[in-house]
């Protein structure tokens, strides 16, 4: 089963429930301050982010193809086929390319630390495995974040859309965004207004590169080859014209 | 051997600037290594590269492309008259990637593991084909190098080894610098979504491929005029004339398949709206352009000093790109403005100080400028020709 989360913008009201047990669950420190920050960082990888008088989650979208997997040259960030995309800090060398290519700047960076790390939500892998819902999810109040299936949370989404239109912007952000992903959201307003990236394009990015990757083989087997056929050619003018010139030297003594 | 000797100057002002920079740059190497890269970078969450990435790494191998470039001229078209400028290209490039190597111990969160690629696949990632490429590649320029060392310590065998493997072993270095120069530009296919339009296009690999290949040719224009200066030897007129045609083919040939992919992506009414990139973009197109207009007319390439400065304008409007494209273009998405620390500058210069000084180093003690085998081809070129004549007469 492929687990995923649906937060609704409509029902949360701000308790940072979900920010409190996050750190909780990751042993990271949290107080009044850091509750203000409203941003991720490598101690804060949930933030609650006010808009006027709405309220946005942010986190890793744990994207159905995520552009941090296909960038990290070590294979650090991985898709499992139960959902969460998870980081292995033993593998990471720290190129932070997958902070350049994520589109929701998921991935922060332990940058004031010896050794650094990077940090993101991993959709508490281990509690899925284990049959329980995210800390998040457990912690919040009001269902403004539920676990679940995929499908399943798709079909909560469009029932409550569909049963208070006047409540819901009819869109469930991250349906195709980057391709999908596995946190989607819905509310009161477009994603876009309580700023989540407006023009993602539907494509998951790593065909992006592909399409340049896919191309090195031929690029290897036609330039060898054309490289060693010019090099024969032209290495063989000239021993041609050196053994010509030799010939004529000889006839003329 | 000609072993050029260095001018000695006991002070001067470069020598106080040199070692300021070398004092400098310590200092910030320590507090990098002690106190992490936020210490003295202006990096963030929001903005993961910086020069460090922009200049260090993706100038440094563009720069290092007159290796690869003169080497195809040379070894596989077998155009023999560029020989002279083979050695100094090539030691450019082995040491400017020593310097991207060390530029990336700076940058890479974990340094130690600069390793990792080499045993953890993941062949899905550029950044993945981006390290094998520098480690093999960095294995090739140190072949192709080291008869200079052996030339100069009289190792007879191996000499003879690298003979043998010569000829695979430039084919191979031509393929990996081909793919490793366009690699940089794939990087940021990934990022559709956060690199300007003004510089986003499928093509970027096939545009970093092609100004590498014009920014190799400047850089041996640039350094054949400074080390001309530097160890009073003359310059051969009619060969850097001929590498000036090159170039503007070359360089034309980059300007006019930037301005296609404009128009085809209908990017121009980009600039007709007030955005902070137009005026890089600009800069960056100007520096273009220039060196085309000046290198199409023969006045310009057959005056030294005229084909020097536009092999700097060349120079500078590749590194104006590379810029734009991991720093400039990628601001806006980012949300933050990122102004590189005076630290980071530091080590910039730092690392070129140190790639300056292992130059001198290297021309100063090893057969850079003409090797014992030209010289030896000469002696006998002429040698026999002067029995032919006096058989002759
Ligand atoms: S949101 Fe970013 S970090 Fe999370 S899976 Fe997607 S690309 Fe990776
Ligand atoms: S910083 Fe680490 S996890 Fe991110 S791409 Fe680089 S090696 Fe992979």
């Amino acid at each position: 089963m492929a687990n995923a989360i649906l937060f609704d913008s409509t029902k949360c009201v701000g308790c940072r429930s979900c920010e409190s047990a996050c750190a909780e669950k990751w042993g990271n420190p949290y107080n009044e301050k850091i509750a203000a920050e409203e941003k991720l960082s490598s101690h804060k990888l949930t933030a609650v982010v006010t808009k006027g008088d709405k309220y946005i989650r942010r986190m890793c979208m744990h994207c159905m193809e995520p552009a941090c997997a296909s960038a990290c040259p070590v294979g650090a960030l991985v898709k499992t086929a139960a959902g969460p995309v998870v980081y292995d800090a033993d593998k990471c060398m720290g190129c932070r390319y997958c902070m350049t290519a994520c589109a929701f700047a998921a991935p922060t960076y332990e940058w004031e630390a010896r050794l650094p790390k990077v940090r993101k939500c991993n959709m508490c892998a281990e509690r899925l495995a284990a049959g329980k819902p995210t800390a998040c999810s457990e912690a919040c109040p009001n269902e403004a974040t539920v676990t679940g299936e995929r499908d399943a949370l798709i079909a909560i989404a469009k029932a409550r859309m569909a049963e208070a239109p006047q409540s819901y912007a009819q869109a469930i952000y991250g349906l195709n965004e980057v391709g999908g992903t596995s946190v989607m959201m819905i509310g009161p307003v477009p994603m876009a207004e309580l700023g989540m990236p407006g023009k993602l394009p539907t494509e998951a990015l790593p065909a992006f590169t592909w399409r340049a990757l896919e191309m090195i083989p031929s690029i290897v087997t036609t330039g060898g080859v054309l490289l060693s056929g010019i090099s024969w050619i032209t290495h063989r003018r000239t021993e041609v014209a050196r053994a010509e010139r030799n010939e004529r030297k000889g006839a003329r003594q | 051997m000609t072993v050029v000797t260095m001018p000695r100057k006991r002070f001067s002002l470069w020598n106080v600037v040199f070692y300021s920079i070398l004092v400098t740059g310590l200092w910030v190497t320590f507090q990098r290594f002690y106190a992490g890269i936020g210490a003295v970078t202006n990096l963030s969450d929001a903005f993961p590269w910086g020069i460090w990435i922009g200049f260090d790494v993706m100038c440094g191998v563009g720069l290092a492309a007159g290796g690869f470039t003169l080497v195809a001229a040379v070894h596989i078209f077998n155009i023999e008259k560029y020989k002279p400028i083979l050695r100094p290209a090539v030691l450019t490039a082995f040491l400017g990637y020593l310097l991207v190597i060390i530029g990336l111990m700076y940058d890479l969160g974990r340094p130690d593991r600069i390793w990792h690629p080499l045993i953890m696949w993941n062949p899905k990632s550029v950044m993945f084909e981006v390290g094998w490429c520098v480690t093999l590649y960095t294995t090739v320029l140190f072949l192709e190098f080291s008869p200079m060392v052996c030339e100069r310590l009289r190792w007879r065998t191996p000499l003879r080894w690298f003979r043998i493997i010569s000829i695979p072993l430039m084919i191979l270095g031509v393929l990996l610098s081909t793919l490793h120069q366009s690699s940089l530009g794939s990087l940021f296919l990934l990022v559709p979504h956060k690199l300007d339009a003004l510089w986003y296009t499928p093509y970027l690999p096939l545009f970093f491929f092609v100004s590498a290949i014009g920014v190799g040719l400047a850089m041996t224009i640039f350094e054949s005029w400074h080390s001309s200066k530097a160890f009073n030897h003359r310059l051969d007129g009619s060969l850097l004339e001929s590498l000036g045609s090159v170039l503007a083919v070359v360089q034309s040939t980059y300007l006019a398949m930037r301005l296609m992919d404009l128009t085809h992506r209908h990017a121009w009414g980009l600039l007709a709206q007030p955005r902070p990139e137009n005026a890089f973009f600009l800069l960056e197109m100007a520096l273009i352009a220039a060196p085309v207009v000046l290198l199409y007319q023969s006045r310009v390439r057959n005056n030294a000093r005229a084909l020097y400065w536009s092999a700097v304008l060349v120079i500078m409007g590749f590194m104006t790109n590379r810029l734009n494209v991991g720093v400039t273009g990628i601001e806006t998405a980012s949300g933050v403005t990122y102004i590189p620390k005076w630290t980071e500058v530091a080590v910039t210069l730092f690392i070129v100080a140190i790639g300056v000084g292992l130059f001198r180093l290297a021309v100063t003690y090893l057969p850079v400028f003409g090797s014992h085998e030209a010289v030896a081809t000469e002696t006998e070129k002429v040698y026999s020709q002067g029995k032919v004549e006096s058989r002759a007469a």
